[in-house]
């Protein structure tokens, strides 16, 4: 980034700073302690989210000009208590704080932020950050907040005891940083040479040696301890009840869930719509055939196929956000860790999972809440069987055309049945696999502690909020857009090509690369009832699940309309017996019949492996499924 | 790590504690936590690291529905979250709250 300069900012090295290379200021503190309102405070807009090469670590850079002129990098890093790193994350932390990382983030100095009303892990860490040999500075940030709790901290007596620098700030008041900021101009002003690092993994006698240290400069300075905040304490008396809490909770996430599934709808029509306008008229364009088909099918599609999903992901990071700003996500952590972990998943796993029903991409992106990565993993493994959105338009079709509009028991509609028996297989397939995961691929059956701590609660800020979902709706359309086009425009090909000859009597699509995969898989469907209409729908249905039915449509030459999946019902009906359709809805509780969910399992993974463990994985348990339900049904004479 | 046993007359586990409980951490012993997630040595620098260091003073304010399984744990200046399971390694005095 800073070309050949970075060479003089090599770690270890020491002496004076270029004047042409911004200095690399980094932040670190304590999980909760307002780090990232202070980034976002120092920096504004001036920001990127990109990732640590070769981790789904969240890489937060800044650009900064101090009222000396001076211009500076910031490098929010991951909350830590400790540099010894227990998570991907904390290890990016240790290691940009100890220059391991490329040198474009190596800091020239440390600025350690506390939360002043909990300053006493805080002082651990400093004291941590002091051996590491580059300069540090400590940031009292939410000072107000302290103030407001009768909390009174001697700053100079506390800046004489840590032979630190020591400013105070609140990130959320405007000139809430002009502390930070003349105190960044006067120290980075100095010409300060690195002392070597005598920082280790501290074990546990150093670690309460440290502590005691931090304890004894806390009874030094803190001339009013103050008591825990009285707001908090009545919130948690209600969110925190065993019962009522878990009620709440169960509302807040109905709220959620209908929001991302109801609310994004009107958006999501209207760029579906946007771009289906868009395609017609490149359709309508006097281009040759194939570069139009290319144009409409290919890119448009495909690049609608994705920006479609923005309204729910926009929606869910804005509750997501909203909810950790607050204070309150550890606490839904907290209500739900023992039925998660019954299952073998963190209790944080809840909301990733829950959002899946909207959608799996978003819930998998929301799977960055949870700190193990093992958790995490088993996490985005069985977020795609949670039942999203994009079924039900197939679950519709099939139950509306097979299943008798009558009443089981005197007043459950069957046809509403089977919908709900759909949605508990994916729900009892996604805790099964979990449970599975746990026991046999990571052998673990107590597994990652369930240890955090439940921040005082804090009214969110509506810039932070702004700015956390406009970096999230950015790296979507980034990391989702590129793979996930290079798929569709597969998907195109295989579909499209080779095109029909000559005087074709049948669809297109009969004559394409698909039917032949169709064809030649036949045999590996037959014990399944399906037939090749059927596996040639399937591959354009990778795209998204719902351009089945569109498919179906096309190989059984049904004209598009408006009643469209009505009348490819009735022509289903004709064609496929009870045991194929019960089959085929068995298949698509299971099947990974998505290419950008898959997608984004490799981006947010870093790598193809676990795509394809949730490939294969759930290609064995669709078929399993699908075979089971087909064998038997066949066997009851539904066949 | 020294042999704590000693101190199991006169104190009580944490992870045994009842919502209301409030004490003084007594000494850390790992021995208590033999069903925890993780190895003694790694459970014991974590729970350093949240602020479970001998002296410390502590309340147990809010246990979960389901055998009152998570505990929040008041510690100092902070509430931490944690399992009974992992608690139980965290030996407090005597206090109020317990029968």
């Amino acid at each position: 980034m800073n070309g050949p300069l970075d060479l003089a900012l090599s770690p270890g090295a020491s002496g004076p700073l270029s004047s042409q290379s911004a200095p690399v200021v980094a932040l670190v503190g304590n999980p909760n302690c307002g780090k990232t309102a202070l980034f976002n405070a120092l920096t504004g807009s001036r920001q990127k989210v990109a990732n640590y090469p070769g981790v789904t670590v969240e890489k937060k850079t800044g650009q900064l000009t101090t009222p000396g002129g001076r211009a500076i990098r910031i490098v929010d890093l991951p909350g830590t208590y400790s540099l010894r790193a227990r998570s991907p994350d904390e290890e990016i932390t240790r290691d940009v704080v100890l220059g391991r990382l490329s040198s474009d983030v190596t800091p020239d100095l440390i600025v350690c932020v506390a939360d002043a009303s909990n300053l006493r892990l805080a002082l651990r860490l400093v004291l941590e950050l002091k051996r590491v040999g580059r300069p540090v500075l400590l940031s009292l940030n939410m000072m107000d907040i302290a103030r407001k709790r009768g909390i009174d901290i001697d700053v100079e007596k506390l800046s004489l005891a840590l032979g630190l620098p020591v400013v105070s700030s609140v990130a959320v008041r405007r000139g809430g940083t002009d502390g930070l900021l003349a105190e960044l101009d006067r120290v980075l002003g100095r010409d300060v040479a690195h002392q070597p690092s005598d920082w280790h993994a501290p074990d546990a006698r150093e670690l309460r040696g440290t502590q005691r240290e931090a304890d004894r400069l806390l009874r030094l300075v803190l001339r009013n301890e103050g008591r825990l905040d009285p707001g908090t304490a009545k919130a948690d008396a209600i969110l925190l009840h065993p019962v009522a809490g878990i009620v709440i909770l169960l509302a807040i996430l109905f709220v959620m869930f209908q929001a991302v599934f109801a609310w994004a709808r009107p958006l999501m029509d209207l760029i579906s719509d946007g771009f289906t306008w868009f395609g017609a008229l490149v359709g309508s364009a006097p281009l040759p055939e194939v570069l139009r088909s290319f144009l409409k099918d290919g890119v448009i599609a495909g690049v609608g196929s994705v920006v479609v999903f923005l309204p729910q992901i926009i929606i869910l990071f804005f509750f997501i956000l909203l909810l950790e700003d607050l204070g309150y996500m550890a606490r839904a952590a907290f209500l739900m860790d023992k039925i998660m972990g019954g299952a073998g998943l963190h209790g944080r796993a809840f909301i990733p999972l829950l959002s899946s029903f909207a959608c799996a991409i978003p819930g998998i992106m929301a799977t960055r809440v949870i700190d193990d990565r093992r958790d995490r993993l088993t996490t985005i493994l069985v977020a795609p069987l949670m039942t999203c959105s994009a079924r039900i338009p197939v679950y519709t079709l099939i139950i509306s055309a097979f299943i008798p509009d009558r009443e089981v028991w005197g007043f459950v509609g069957l046809q509403g049945l089977v919908m709900f028996g759909l949605y508990a297989c994916g729900i009892l397939g996604a805790l099964t696999v979990s449970f599975v995961v746990k026991r046999l691929f990571w052998q673990t059956t107590s597994g990652e502690p369930f240890m955090l701590e439940l921040p005082d609660y804090k009214i969110p800020q509506a810039k932070s909020l702004a700015l956390g979902i406009w970096a999230r709706a950015l790296a979507f359309l980034k990391r989702a857009g590129t793979t996930i086009l290079s798929m569709m425009i597969l998907i195109w090909v295989l579909a499209s090509f080779p095109t029909p000859p000559e005087g074709a009597t049948e669809p297109a699509i009969d004559y394409s690369f698909a039917a032949t995969i169709g064809h030649a898989i036949e045999p590996v469907t037959k014990p399944l009832g399906f037939n090749w209409q059927i596996n040639v729908a399937l591959i354009p249905g990778m795209a998204a699940r719902e351009v089945a039915v569109g498919a179906l449509g096309t190989i059984y030459a049904i004209d598009a309309g408006k009643e469209e999946a009505e009348k490819i019902g009735q022509v289903l009906t004709g064609q496929w017996s009870l045991a194929t359709a019960l089959a085929l809805l068995a298949w698509y509780i299971f099947a990974p019949q998505c290419a950008s969910t898959l997608a984004v399992i490799r981006r947010e993974t870093g790598g193809w492996k676990w795509m394809a463990v949730t490939f294969f994985y759930m290609l064995a348990l669709a078929y399993a499924a699908a075979l089971l339900v087909f064998q038997v049904a066949t066997a009851l004479g539904a066949g | 790590m020294p042999d704590q046993t000693i101190f199991r007359h006169r104190t009580i586990a944490l992870g045994d504690a009842p919502v209301g409980y409030r004490g003084q951490i007594v000494a850390l012993d790992m021995n208590g936590a033999s069903d925890a997630g993780l190895p003694g040595s790694e459970l014991e620098r974590r729970l350093i690291e949240l602020g479970f260091v001998e002296g410390a003073q502590v309340e147990l304010l809010h246990q979960g529905l389901f055998g009152g399984d998570p505990i929040a744990v008041r510690v100092a200046a902070s509430t931490i979250a944690l399992r009974r399971r992992e608690a139980k390694a965290v030996l407090v005095s005597i206090g109020e709250g317990v029968p």
